[in-house]
């Protein structure tokens, strides 16, 4: 039988895979949210409830929050893969791993960005955020989550075969996020004071589209170094 | 053009180059850093502003310098171990990692002594302070992710990764970081400002800056040594070197 | 029923060429300058006690990992330049066969059908009960006993047009039936032309006429 290259057949498989997966799971999908609702709970509960305070504090406190509900859920992206062997099927297969690497990256969105940017008015709501701020709060969260996606998809292909991966991963990857953190809380800072705020949104879509070219590559060499 | 470069390619050769290069670093070492650190910090004019306090530049500026040039070099050898396969090149790069990393945290502690006289707070969020602190991390991400490895190969590969992906995103982060730092200016301007100095500042700043970069040179090329030979102890050549004395 | 015969080679090159490859792993020196060729239709055994580095030789050979010298040669091509055509000719079952417990067995063989390149599911499910997993196809394979789920990776073997495979203990878990399956499924694939590369403790010179053997010593 002749081999068929088709790369959509391919992306499709994986995402699916992994998508269908995670429905299976369905903590894997509620866990990261819970997470999130709780970290956002935490910071009326530290720092006094005052409605002007949480509002000035909104987009840093939601930005942080996806920061570390992304990182916790990055940790399962590889880590089933590895164990059981599907990474090097992956690898040993006739498509570039990139193109693997960049379906289940965004299977991984799918599930635990994506959610996040749907439920961005309720967060908005908990931390009182101006209303003209909330577009631009499910903008920046729907061009930042997958880009944090992708960034830390890195971490999670160099930490994979490690034991104790997951709080190395944090470590070497929350430096990375740090542009897209100030890029994103100062588009919905701006936007909260009614100023225009396209020039930050244009940055984090510059720096997705390189990252949607880039990061596969640097996740591919990653898989291959962990699996040697 | 670069078919020189190939033999060093070979551990023990490479083991010889910086045996030869090593004396010539020590010396440039030595002679800056004593000839500059005595004109720096005794013989230069005081600053009619900040009086002696401002020494501190001529350890600050060239360890901060310094700091970002050892990464850029880092990644240089990170690069060419990835593209060419080169194994002397990813030990180059766990030899310069700790050395930046110490260069950072003396440009962040300095900084923060230079910062108590002239504004009275030990700490400011100002931009370079902060992209100082970033890069400390980056440095330390590389040595913790090698060290996490057992198997020391895969580990000096997946150093190399992380040094180029941390290359990459230092613009974006320097960048970032000033921007940020302008639209949160505070009442407190706060900038290292180097740009009008007099020469009479300006040249025992520069021999610093050379001295220190002799101070990474040597401590690399020191490093480099051992982690060829530490890598390489079941070669012949190796355990000759070693029964020899 | 579609066919899934490799092309043949007309010529009786080598097909697989492994030039002077060393391997050490944590400073341990496993092999050195190990030189060996497998030709078109041969079935190569590794042997060699614990510890040896049978399955790290075949890390190498698939391309997992780099030797520390060295090099090996598929059709005469170095494997890491031209690595995806050599990955589209190579069939690799390892210890951890790549079967998701969670997936049901039908989902698992679909999955790797498409990862490698082939679309045709319609002979899976007749091929899953040839195995001995007939109404065990649908439920996660998490339920399956370790035997079962060994044989829905194995599955793969009936269902690719690779010409060189590469299996780590193939028989590990298999009754005496699986291991006759297996065994006949060999020699049908050795017959068109294929090869193979495996480690076992099995003896397999009874059926197995051109059988070559590497034995590895551990060394300290």
């Amino acid at each position: 039988m002749r081999v068929n290259h088709s790369y959509w057949q391919l992306f499709k498989a994986v995402y699916s895979k992994d998508v269908t997966l995670a429905f299976r799971q369905r903590a894997e999908i509620v866990n990261p949210l819970l997470f999130f609702l709780i970290v956002i709970t935490l910071f009326p509960l530290a720092i006094g409830p005052e409605p002007g305070l949480l509002a000035r504090m909104a987009p840093g406190i939601i930005w942080v929050a996806t920061l570390l509900s992304t990182m916790l859920g990055l940790d399962k992206l590889f880590r089933d893969d590895y164990h059981d062997g599907s990474l090097e099927q992956m690898i040993a297969s006739p498509y570039p791993l990139s193109l693997c690497v960049l379906a289940k990256v965004f299977a991984h969105w799918t599930i635990t960005g994506l959610p996040m940017v749907l439920m961005a008015p309720m967060f908005a709501l908990l931390m009182n955020l101006e209303p003209q701020a909330l577009g631009a709060t499910i903008l920046t969260l729907l061009i930042g989550t997958p880009l944090l996606s992708f960034i830390g998809a890195i971490g999670a292909g160099l930490t994979v075969g490690l034991q104790k991966g997951g709080i190395l991963m944090s470590l070497l990857v929350l430096p990375l996020y740090i542009p897209v953190l100030i890029f994103a809380t100062s588009a919905i800072d701006t936007s909260s004071m009614s100023l225009a705020y396209g020039g930050q949104l244009a940055i984090l879509g510059a720096m997705l589209a390189v990252a949607c070219i880039a990061a596969p590559l640097a996740i591919s060499s990653a898989l291959r170094v962990s699996v040697s | 053009m670069w078919k020189w470069l190939h033999p060093y390619a070979k551990a023990d050769r490479a083991y010889q180059l910086c045996n030869t290069l090593l004396p010539y670093f020590i010396v440039i070492t030595v002679v800056c850093l004593v000839v500059g650190w005595v004109w720096g910090l005794a013989f230069a004019p005081a600053d009619y502003q900040q009086k002696d306090s401002y020494r501190i530049i001529f350890i600050h500026v060239p360890s901060a310098i310094l700091s970002m040039g050892a990464y850029s070099s880092m990644a240089i050898a990170a690069i060419v171990a990835l593209v060419w396969q080169l194994r002397n090149a990813e030990l180059a790069v766990i030899a310069i990692a700790p050395v930046g990393a110490a260069m950072t945290a003396i440009a962040l502690i300095t900084g923060a002594a230079w910062g108590k006289p002239m504004w009275g707070a030990w700490w400011v969020w100002d931009a370079r302070l902060t992209s100082e602190l970033i890069l400390l991390f980056l440095y330390l991400g590389v040595l913790s992710l090698y060290h996490a490895f057992e198997d020391k190969k895969a580990a000096g590969k997946a150093a190399c990764i992380l040094a180029i992906v941390g290359v990459i995103n230092l613009p974006i982060i320097h960048f970032s970081v000033e921007w940020w730092n302008t639209l949160h200016q505070g009442a407190t301007i706060t900038k290292f400002d180097t740009s009008a100095i007099d020469p009479s500042m300006l040249w025992p700043l520069f021999i610093n800056i050379a001295g220190f970069a002799g101070f990474v040179g040597v401590i690399s090329l020191i490093r480099l040594k051992n982690e060829i030979l530490q890598r390489e102890k079941h070669r012949p050549w190796v355990r000759s070197l070693v029964s020899r004395g | 029923m579609v066919d899934y015969r490799p092309i043949l080679r007309t010529e009786n090159t080598n097909l697989l060429e492994v030039k002077s490859v060393t391997c050490v792993k944590q400073e341990r020196c496993l092999f050195e300058a190990l030189s060996f060729s497998l030709g078109s239709g041969k079935i190569m055994q590794i042997e060699g006690p614990n510890g040896a580095g049978k399955t790290s030789l075949l890390r190498i050979l698939s391309g997992f990992a780099q030797p520390e010298e060295g090099e090996v040669l598929f059709e005469q091509r170095s494997i890491n330049d031209y690595y995806d055509e050599f990955a589209a000719q190579l069939l690799f079952i390892g210890h951890k066969t790549g079967v998701n417990t969670q997936l049901t067995a039908f989902e698992n063989v679909c999955h790797w059908l498409f990862v490698h390149g082939y679309n045709d599911e319609s002979q899976v499910y007749e091929l899953l009960g040839k195995l001995g997993l007939v109404g065990l196809e649908d439920v996660p394979v998490r339920t399956l006993s370790a035997g079962q789920q060994r044989r829905v990776a194995l599955v793969r073997l009936w269902l690719n047009s690779a010409k060189l495979w590469i299996l780590d203990e193939p028989f590990t878990a298999l009754d005496k039936k699986g291991v006759a399956m297996l065994q006949s499924r060999f020699n049908e694939h050795l017959e068109l032309g294929g090869s193979i590369l495996l480690t076992t403790h099995q003896d397999l010179t009874q059926h197995f006429e051109q059988l070559q053997t590497l034995v590895l010593e551990y060394r300290h």
